[in-house]
This record gives C-alpha cells, sequence and structure tokens, in this order.
C-alpha cells in the first residue's frame, strides 16, 4: 500500500526524489492518526531547513503534530491548495496531499530513511 | 456544615464496599511525616447568620457608599438594567463548567456567540475572543499578540495608556526579551505625533494607545494607523470605557487592527476591581495567533445549527508550551451579563447612554471650570472623563473635598511628573445635574 | 426542561425601534459643539432592538439548553465542580461590599481591605505557607505568577536559568506557563505507578533547571508519595519546586503543600472553594509563597497595622502587576465565606468525603473500565476505554452517551499519558443516590457497547443538539453573526 518510489521517516513523512527536488508529505498512517486536518502551517520559500527541523504543523480538531524535513534543503514551494483544502492530505496523502518541495542539499541522506517494505515492517512493530 | 450529603450509615457502607476500615485508610500514601496532626488553625464553623452578620459588619466598615464619587480611570459606576442581575443568576448560567460538552451547553455557547458579534459590531472588526481577564491583561496579550504576528521585538506603547495596564504589560513582556518603548502626549493630551514617528522603526510590531485614554481624551486613530502602517507595524488600541463606542466610530474602521479593553461598563458592578471583563478583537487573518476561547457556528448530526468552541489548535491543553497564550478559565459569567446588558439596552439604548455620558459630562467641565483657577488641562476632544488643573497640589484638594463628603477624582502626580495639579473627573449617566452642581459648589467654596 | 423550540440567535428576532430599558431624559443642556473633533459613528449596524420580555425569554431559554451543578452529578477530573452554596452568591451581592470603587481612598474601603487579608492568612494556613497574592484572575494566571516569581528570584541571583521540569501528566498550562516565563520546558516521564521517579529527577535536575513544576495528587489522582525526597532534590541543585494546586480538594485539612517543602503553589478558587465556574469563569488563582520569594509578589500588598489596612506599592523587588486591581474580589468574598462556614473540622471532612466518593466509583467500576495504573488514588481517579475499544466504542461516544442518561461526562482524553481516559472527580458534596445513578449509567453504557455499539456511537439522541461537527467548525470558521 506504500508506494515503493518514496522514502519515509520514523515521524511518518515521506519524501520523493524529482531531480534535485525533494517532495515531502505525511503518510497515510499519520494522516489516519490525526483524523480529519482542519489547517496546514506551511512555511515561506526560501527557508532553509536541516534534517529534522520543522517544516510547519499539521492540525486536527484537537491535535497539532509539527512536520519535520526527511532530508537537508532549501524550500522553493509549499502546497497552497491545502490552504483552501486542508483535507487533500487525508484523501491523497502521498500525492496532491504533498506539503512541501525542497531543492535537496544532500542526496546521501535519502540513505538515512525507510523504504516501503520497511516502513510497512516499522508500522507493525507500532500496532503491537 | 460541609455541604456533604453522605450520612454515616452511607460511609459505613461505602467503606465497606471499598474494602477499608475507615476513612483515614484512604490517606495512605501520603507520608505520616507529613500529615497534620490536628485541625487547622481556622475560624468557624460559622452558621449562615453569622456569616451575613460577619459580612455586613465588614461592609460597615466601607464607608465609600457615603460619598459622592467622580471617581472612573479604569473603573465606571454606570446604572445596571434590573434584568441583568436577574437573569444572570440564573443557576444554569453560574454553575456549569466551560462547554467541553458542546450538546448539554447550548446555551453557555450561544451566549459566547452572541458576545463575540456584539463586541465585533462595536470595534469594527471581523472576529473576537469568548473573553480575557480584564483590560488590563487584554493590552498585554495584545502586544504579545502583534509581536507574534510581525515577529519583531520593538512594542510600542502610549503613555497615557492606563497605568495600571502599562504595568502588566511590564510584567508580562520582561522575560521575553521584548523592547518595549514608551511614546509622550502632546499638549491635547494625544499621542505625540512626532514622538511617535521618531520612535517608528523597522523593528516595530506595533503601537498600542487607548482611547480615550487615561486622560479621557479621544485618540485620532485615522492618523495613528497611517503612521503605523506606513512602518509596517499594527495598530493597536485598548479601550476602558467601551461605552463611549456607542457613539465614537469604530476603530476597526479606522485602522486598528487589533482591539482589546475592559468591558465592566458594560453590567458589571465596581465589585473593588473584579472580576471584571476583558475582551478582544482583530481582523480576520490573525485569527489563528488570537488568544483565548472562541466559540464558533456549526451543524449537528441532523443538520441543525449549533456551537462548539472551536480553533482549540491554538490553546495550551492541545499545544502545551507552543500555545498562543496560557489562558484557561476565561470570565464567562462576565461576558453573559455583558451580553444580556448590550441585548437589553439595544441599539437605540446603547446610543442613548452614551449621549447621556458625552452630555454630562461636558456641562461638568464647562460648570467646573467656570470656577475660577480651575481649568481644563488638555484640548483633546472628550468623552466622560477630563483632566483638570488646579492652583495647588491635587491632594491638599482632594483632602479638602473629601472632609465635604466628596471623591473628587484621582489623582495624576504619582504616574505623571508635571501633573501634580492635576486630576481625573468621570461623569457616568448616574450624575444628576444636582450631583454636578453639588460638586461645582463645594469646590468653589474649598478653593476660597 | 423543555427543549421544543428552538431558540434564534438575538439579532435574528430583532425589530427596529424596540428597547428592552428606559433611561432617563438628559437634565442638562444638550451642546452639539461637544461633537467638535470627534469621528461619529454613523450608526450601530445589526445591533439587537427588543424590549425586555424577549430578552428574559430568550436567555431563560438558552439557560434550559445548560448542563450545570444545581442540575446534577458534574464529575469532570481535575476540574472539582462541587456545589456552590447560594450564602455565598449573596454575600459577594452585598452593595456595602460589591459597590466600591478599587480606587477609593484606603480608608473608605477599610472593611473590603480586612476580608482580603483574613482570606490570605486563612490560606496561608491551609497551604502551610507564609504569603499569599489574591491578584491572579485564574489557575494559570496564578501559575504564570509563581513562575515568575521563581524567575526574578533566579534573576536576582544573577542567572535566570533555562530550564523548567514538567511531568508529561501534567495539565497544558504548566509548560504554556513556564514558557511564557522564557523558560524551555523538559519533560520528565512518569513511572509505571504514574509518578515521578526519582532517578529520572536526579538526572535531569541540574544548576540550570530554575524549577520543577508538580501537581500533587498529579492527574492521576496519586499522590507523589515521595514529594519531600523530589523537594530535596531540586532544592539540593538551587531549583524551587512550583506546586498546581488544581487538586486541593484531596489535601486540604490532612497535609500542607507547605509541610512538604513547596516553595510555590497556586490555588483555584473555583475549584477546592466552591466558588461557581459559571460558565467558564471568573475563577480566581491565588499564588501562596514561602518566605524567601515573598519580597516579588505583585504590587500592591495588604498590609495591617494596628487594625488599619493599608495598600502597599513600594515593593522593589516585586515582579509588578499581574491584573489590574486586586484581583476577582466577589470570587474571593465566596471563598472566604465558604472557609468560614467549614471550619476545620469542616474543611478536613470536605476533602475525606470528596476521597471516599472518589474511591467508592473507581471500586464500583474496576472490572468493567480499564484502570491503567493501580496505585492508589485520592480524589479523582482514571479509568480508560481499553475494555471498549474492542467493540469500536470510543471514550468520546461513552462521554455523548451518558448525556443521554442525564448525567455530565468525566474529563476525556487527559491526562495525556492514558490513551482514551476517563477522568472522574465526584467531589464531596454528591450524595450517595447521586453517585449510584452515575455507577449504574456507566454500567449500562459497558453492557450497551457490547450489544448495540452503534446507540453509543451516534450518541446523544435526546439532547437539544445531537453530535456537532467540529471539524466543519474548524476549517470554514463562522465566528461571528453577520447580516445576510
Amino acid at each position: 500500500m506504500y508506494p515503493d518510489n518514496l522514502y519515509y521517516t520514523k515521524d511518518h513523512e515521506w519524501v520523493k526524489l524529482e531531480g534535485d527536488e525533494a517532495v515531502v508529505g505525511i503518510t497515510d498512517f499519520a494522516q489516519k492518526q490525526l483524523g480529519d486536518i482542519i489547517y496546514v502551517d506551511l512555511p515561506q520559500p526560501g527557508k532553509v531547513l536541516e534534517a529534522r527541523q520543522a517544516i510547519g504543523s499539521v492540525e486536527s480538531v484537537k491535535s497539532v503534530s509539527d512536520v519535520y524535513s526527511p532530508v537537508s534543503g532549501e524550500v522553493v514551494a509549499a502546497n497552497s491548495e491545502l490552504a483552501q483544502t486542508p483535507d487533500l492530505i487525508n484523501k491523497d496523502p502521498h500525492g496532491q496531499g504533498w506539503i512541501v518541495r525542497l531543492k535537496i542539499k544532500d542526496k546521501s541522506e535519502l540513505n538515512n530513511l525507510m523504504k516501503a517494505a520497511d516502513y510497512e515492517k516499522y508500522l507493525e512493530g507500532l500496532e503491537h | 456544615m460541609s455541604y456533604i450529603p453522605i450520612s454515616e450509615q452511607d460511609k459505613k457502607e461505602m467503606l465497606a464496599r471499598i474494602g477499608v476500615e475507615s476513612v483515614e485508610d484512604l490517606f495512605c500514601c501520603i507520608p505520616e511525616s507529613i500529615r497534620l496532626k490536628g485541625l487547622l488553625n481556622l475560624p468557624g464553623p460559622l452558621s449562615e447568620p453569622e456569616i451575613l452578620e460577619y459580612f455586613e459588619e465588614r461592609g460597615k466598615k466601607n464607608s465609600f457608599d457615603r460619598y459622592l464619587s467622580f471617581l472612573g480611570g479604569g473603573a465606571y459606576d454606570h446604572f445596571i438594567p434590573a434584568v441583568v442581575d436577574y437573569l444572570s443568576s440564573r443557576g444554569e448560567f453560574v454553575s456549569p463548567y466551560t462547554p467541553y460538552q458542546p450538546e448539554v451547553s447550548q446555551g453557555t455557547l450561544q451566549v459566547i456567540f452572541e458576545f463575540q458579534t456584539l463586541i465585533c459590531q462595536l470595534t469594527g472588526l471581523d472576529i473576537a475572543n469568548a473573553s480575557l481577564y480584564d483590560g488590563a491583561t487584554g493590552a498585554a496579550e495584545a502586544v504579545l499578540m502583534a509581536n507574534r504576528v510581525k515577529n519583531k521585538k520593538r512594542l510600542l506603547v502610549a503613555s497615557n495608556v492606563h497605568p495600571e495596564y502599562r504595568q502588566v504589560i511590564y510584567t508580562y513582556t520582561r522575560n521575553l526579551g521584548l523592547e518595549v518603548v514608551e511614546i509622550p502626549y502632546d499638549r491635547l493630551g494625544r499621542v505625540d505625533q512626532k514622538g511617535l514617528e521618531s520612535a517608528l522603526n523597522s523593528h516595530t510590531s506595533v503601537l498600542l494607545c487607548q482611547s480615550p485614554n487615561y486622560f479621557g481624551v479621544v485618540e485620532d486613530l485615522k492618523s495613528l494607523g497611517e503612521l503605523t502602517h506606513r512602518h509596517d507595524a499594527l495598530l493597536a488600541v485598548v479601550i476602558s470605557e467601551p461605552l463611549s463606542l456607542g457613539l465614537l466610530e469604530a476603530p476597526g474602521k479606522l485602522g486598528a487592527d487589533i482591539v482589546t479593553g475592559e468591558a465592566q461598563s458594560f453590567g458589571l458592578p465596581l465589585s473593588y476591581g473584579g472580576p471584571y471583563l476583558g475582551f478582544m478583537a482583530c481582523k480576520k487573518e490573525f485569527v489563528r495567533q488570537l488568544p483565548g476561547r472562541i466559540a464558533g457556528q456549526t451543524v449537528d448530526a441532523e443538520g441543525r445549527r449549533g456551537f462548539v468552541l472551536t480553533l482549540s489548535t491554538r490553546e495550551q491543553h492541545i499545544r502545551r508550551e507552543k500555545a498562543t497564550s496560557n489562558i484557561c478559565t476565561n470570565q464567562a459569567h462576565c461576558a453573559l451579563r455583558a451580553t444580556i446588558y448590550l441585548e437589553t439596552l439595544g441599539r437605540q439604548g446603547l446610543k442613548k447612554m452614551a449621549w447621556l455620558n458625552l452630555q454630562k459630562a461636558a456641562y461638568a467641565l464647562e460648570t467646573l471650570t467656570a470656577i475660577p483657577g480651575v481649568s481644563r488641562k488638555f484640548g483633546g476632544p472628550v468623552f466622560n472623563e477630563f483632566v483638570l488643573e488646579f492652583p495647588t497640589d491635587w491632594n491638599r484638594i482632594k483632602q479638602k473635598l473629601e472632609e465635604k463628603g466628596i471623591l473628587g477624582g484621582l489623582a495624576l502626580g504619582e504616574a505623571y511628573q508635571g501633573l501634580e495639579k492635576c486630576a481625573l473627573v468621570t461623569i457616568t449617566e448616574k450624575h444628576s445635574r444636582e450631583k454636578i452642581d453639588r460638586y461645582a459648589q463645594v469646590l468653589r467654596e474649598v478653593l476660597k | 426542561m423543555i427543549n421544543v423550540i428552538r431558540e434564534p440567535l438575538i439579532f435574528e428576532i430583532s425589530s427596529p425601534g424596540k428597547s428592552g430599558v428606559r433611561l432617563p431624559n438628559l437634565d442638562v443642556p444638550e451642546k452639539l459643539d461637544v461633537l467638535e473633533g470627534l469621528t461619529v459613528r454613523e450608526d450601530l449596524e445589526g445591533f439587537p432592538e427588543v424590549s425586555e420580555t424577549e430578552v428574559t425569554r430568550h436567555f431563560t431559554r438558552l439557560s434550559q439548553m445548560n448542563y450545570c451543578v444545581d442540575f446534577g452529578f458534574y464529575p469532570l477530573g481535575s476540574c472539582t465542580m462541587k456545589y456552590n452554596p447560594k450564602l455565598n452568591e449573596k454575600v459577594a451581592g452585598m452593595a456595602s461590599l460589591a459597590g466600591v470603587h478599587p480606587l477609593a481612598p484606603e480608608k473608605l474601603a477599610q472593611g473590603n481591605l480586612e476580608l482580603m487579608k483574613t482570606l490570605e492568612k486563612l490560606l496561608c494556613e491551609i497551604t502551610g505557607m507564609d504569603a499569599v497574592s489574591l491578584q491572579p484572575a485564574a489557575g494559570a494566571h496564578g501559575e504564570l505568577t509563581g513562575m515568575m516569581l521563581i524567575r526574578a528570584y533566579h534573576e536576582a541571583q544573577g542567572n535566570p536559568r533555562k530550564y523548567v521540569l514538567i511531568p508529561d501528566s501534567a495539565h497544558g498550562t504548566n509548560p504554556s506557563s513556564a514558557h511564557i516565563c522564557g523558560y524551555v520546558v523538559r519533560e520528565i516521564k512518569s513511572n509505571d505507578r504514574g509518578t515521578i521517579s526519582l532517578e529520572d529527577l536526579a538526572r535531569e535536575m541540574t544548576e540550570e533547571v530554575a524549577a520543577l513544576m508538580v501537581t500533587n495528587p498529579n492527574t492521576l489522582g496519586v499522590f507523589e508519595s515521595e514529594i519531600c525526597q523530589i523537594s530535596e532534590i531540586v532544592h539540593a541543585k538551587g531549583g524551587f519546586v512550583y506546586m498546581d494546586g488544581a487538586n486541593l480538594n484531596a489535601l486540604a485539612g490532612i497535609t500542607r503543600p507547605g509541610d512538604m517543602k513547596v516553595d510555590v503553589l497556586h490555588l483555584n478558587l473555583h475549584k477546592t472553594f466552591s466558588t461557581p465556574h459559571g460558565g467558564g469563569g471568573p475563577g480566581s488563582g491565588p499564588v501562596a509563597v514561602k518566605k524567601i520569594l515573598e519580597p516579588y509578589l505583585p504590587v500592591p500588598i495588604i498590609e495591617e497595622k494596628d487594625g488599619q489596612y493599608h495598600l502597599n506599592y513600594n515593593r522593589p523587588k516585586s515582579i509588578g502587576r499581574v491584573k489590574s486591581f486586586y484581583g476577582q474580589f466577589l470570587v474571593m468574598l465566596k471563598a472566604l465565606a465558604y472557609i468560614l462556614a467549614l471550619g476545620p473540622a469542616g474543611l478536613r471532612e470536605m476533602t475525606e468525603i470528596a476521597v471516599l466518593n472518589s474511591n467508592y466509583i473507581r471500586k464500583s467500576l474496576e472490572g468493567v473500565y480499564h484502570l491503567k495504573y493501580d496505585s492508589p488514588t485520592l480524589h479523582e481517579c482514571v479509568f480508560s476505554d481499553k475494555f471498549q475499544k474492542d467493540f469500536g466504542v470510543s471514550n468520546l461516544d461513552i462521554s455523548k452517551r451518558l448525556l443521554d442518561y442525564g448525567l455530565h461526562p468525566p474529563t476525556m482524553s487527559f491526562p495525556l499519558i492514558v490513551h482514551g481516559a476517563l477522568m472522574i472527580e465526584p467531589t464531596e458534596t454528591e450524595s450517595r443516590r447521586d453517585l449510584d445513578l452515575f455507577i449504574e449509567a456507566m454500567k449500562a453504557i459497558d453492557r450497551e457497547a457490547r450489544e448495540n455499539p452503534e446507540l453509543l456511537r451516534t450518541a446523544p439522541h435526546i439532547t437539544y443538539v445531537r453530535r456537532l461537527d467540529e471539524v466543519q467548525a474548524a476549517r470554514n470558521p463562522i465566528l461571528r453573526w453577520e447580516k445576510k
């Protein structure tokens, strides 16, 4: 169920490599845990992030979760659609519900992340 | 009398079900070393009539009500319609908690929603919260909010903002690495625009001013808004006499970005300073930075309109240390009183009330300044308070007036150097012409 | 309750020309030149215009949509929803007390000052502390004040320090208050008994830690039995112990925070001391301190000399003001009346019965609902929805179903360390009959969870409104009425 072309973090973010850029979002597991998303706090383009630094936050009615950048880089764009329709994250977490696009600083950081099969195994561990 | 409905028989049976011998056993988790050995050294128990008598006796030691008072300065003695006391004392309003279960709290929630609407209408801004503690904490929350919106560390506060409000701002901001700069006042008693212009720079988040200000003078909000906006700062206005909004243009329409204040004037007794009622309104785009609870409209499972507390992710119980404010409890019951008051007066009543205050204050100002030696200190336009200047130190005149049963006004000398001869005089609709004339007559005698 | 009439917003029943009150006519000559220099508003657009009858019906109907303590059991954990004695309302309504202007000369307000000073002294005795400021407006405000005192002290020693330690079971206001004081919060994990582990604390406690904020009994209702050792660890590194007094209803008359070596605590007069919650305030959150922190208390303080009371503003070390005037005066009066009515034995009995009632409920529901921690509890107990989860029923569903039984639900989903929490605090003012009604309802709901979970998931069924759509409210906020 988790796409093979994405990398995953333990905090339930995903990242997809597109040339020199990385698209980042939260996983299907994360959106289900949060429930209906009502607001997404997005960063300004140009912001430089270290890996594991907070990009912004995702809010449901009764919770707020920080979203951490899986890799280091500079914000190229944020998904402005989310301002009007934050539930895109609920409907299509790995696609239209993307959060930011980064210009990657060091592609080797991706090696620290999980592939789909590992992430699924990781989730199984969490459920017990 | 501990208001306990458990009998000895109940107690026995309950202990048996729990499986312990005595109530004492339930406290076994508290180490012996810190347990009280005997009873606390407290008075009582007193019976109901004894308690009433106790408080009545203390009431007699307050002689305030034997004086004719012209005190204001953030606490106003206005007429309160009987219906406000009657309706607000219903147990269904007095004894619920914060409306965490909206299905059985629609009364409180709808009242808050109506309160928010009234505050928006009065201030001319888009949204309002469910209340804050009082005007002073409202002023502090307003500058902190502006700092979150603009993310700049310099905060300007007009020196003619209520001295106690400014003290609270200092207390709130001193640990946060923020710079608070006071802006002087001019000859009219208003914010000195030259002083403001030189204090505004690119690091400034906000100017907080009060209107009518502590001298009773109505500020030129339009000019202040233009100046602050030119420097990419916000204009926050604090109002301690919101009855003025029954007459004056809504600050939101003159350029204010945040309006906060004290709504004690709306149906709350003087109460020796509390509980009072802070309010706050702002432009829509700042909604996520607004502190305090907010009620919002929604629908239930059958599509009927209902109200809930909403946008709670701003608040401490969810966001913990990242919350917009640590405020939890607000002043819901005070907001209820204000809502009943405003809805009872209504559009006509509030306008008339404001008009009475304005006209009576004008009459008092004219009558008192006709006395030789008494002059108006500031030239700016006023609502129901004004500053008078006397030939000698006000404290001496005040003393003599007091001896003749009059509390003639508030001293300004302690908070403002150079105003030792001045007093802030407040007039409300409760001051009949006869009372104002009496003040004038006694003052004339005292100054002779 | 007659819930058949749908009550519109006041704005929707307004029609031009009406007013609910007759105001006097102007008795001075009207002058139009006073408007010079003022920007006057054109109108009060949208402001309601209704008669007194309509106002009365409107608010009476609205009131009937509210659940309240006067109506029934209100077991919100950590909120201490006890009965509010009516005598206290009468006291707070006395014109000779409530009619005084806050800036009246001191000598004209001696009665009020005496009452405040008396309350301060009684609170010192009850808590075992040395001094009290009544100025803070609510619990969270008292917390903020308390943390400011701690910071001011450390600053005076040359280093404000950086961190504040807070257990993961704490109220959200704790970290928020510490943050507003400029501190970085470090969370301490609870151990398997739900309390603070001394080893963890000793590891975290350094000379850069300003204070530990502790709630005792904590939000599970569990007393921190090692509180004295906890205090010693914190004091050894020059830190302060801040106690959240929200749960004082479990301790008053039995033990005192001051005797546990607590340095600062705030009280909630609207919890322990029976003042009504008013649908969310006004509360009152006095802060009590040991001598070492007294110089930093907010100004003014009330001093007594030869039977005369005086407000002292000249306190160079004070943190300043946290509120205008002196605090929530009328709330203080109610609390004072309550303490006088109870007396020392009554205050102790209050605590004893609060703890008895809570343990009675705990024992009666054990096995029916899951209890994560089996440590002994005092005035409240925290169950969870773990058993009912198997049938697809959550703590929210259980709570909403309780509304159909005419009861208010417990606090939900707090403390955060118990997943699906149902936090129950009955207080001492509930009769056995009311406790049993609740217990029976909780058991019946458990049966319903097994037999007909859909009934719970769609509850409540008979309230004025059904379950409300909070997602829509937050996604598309409508925060005020607007003219169509």
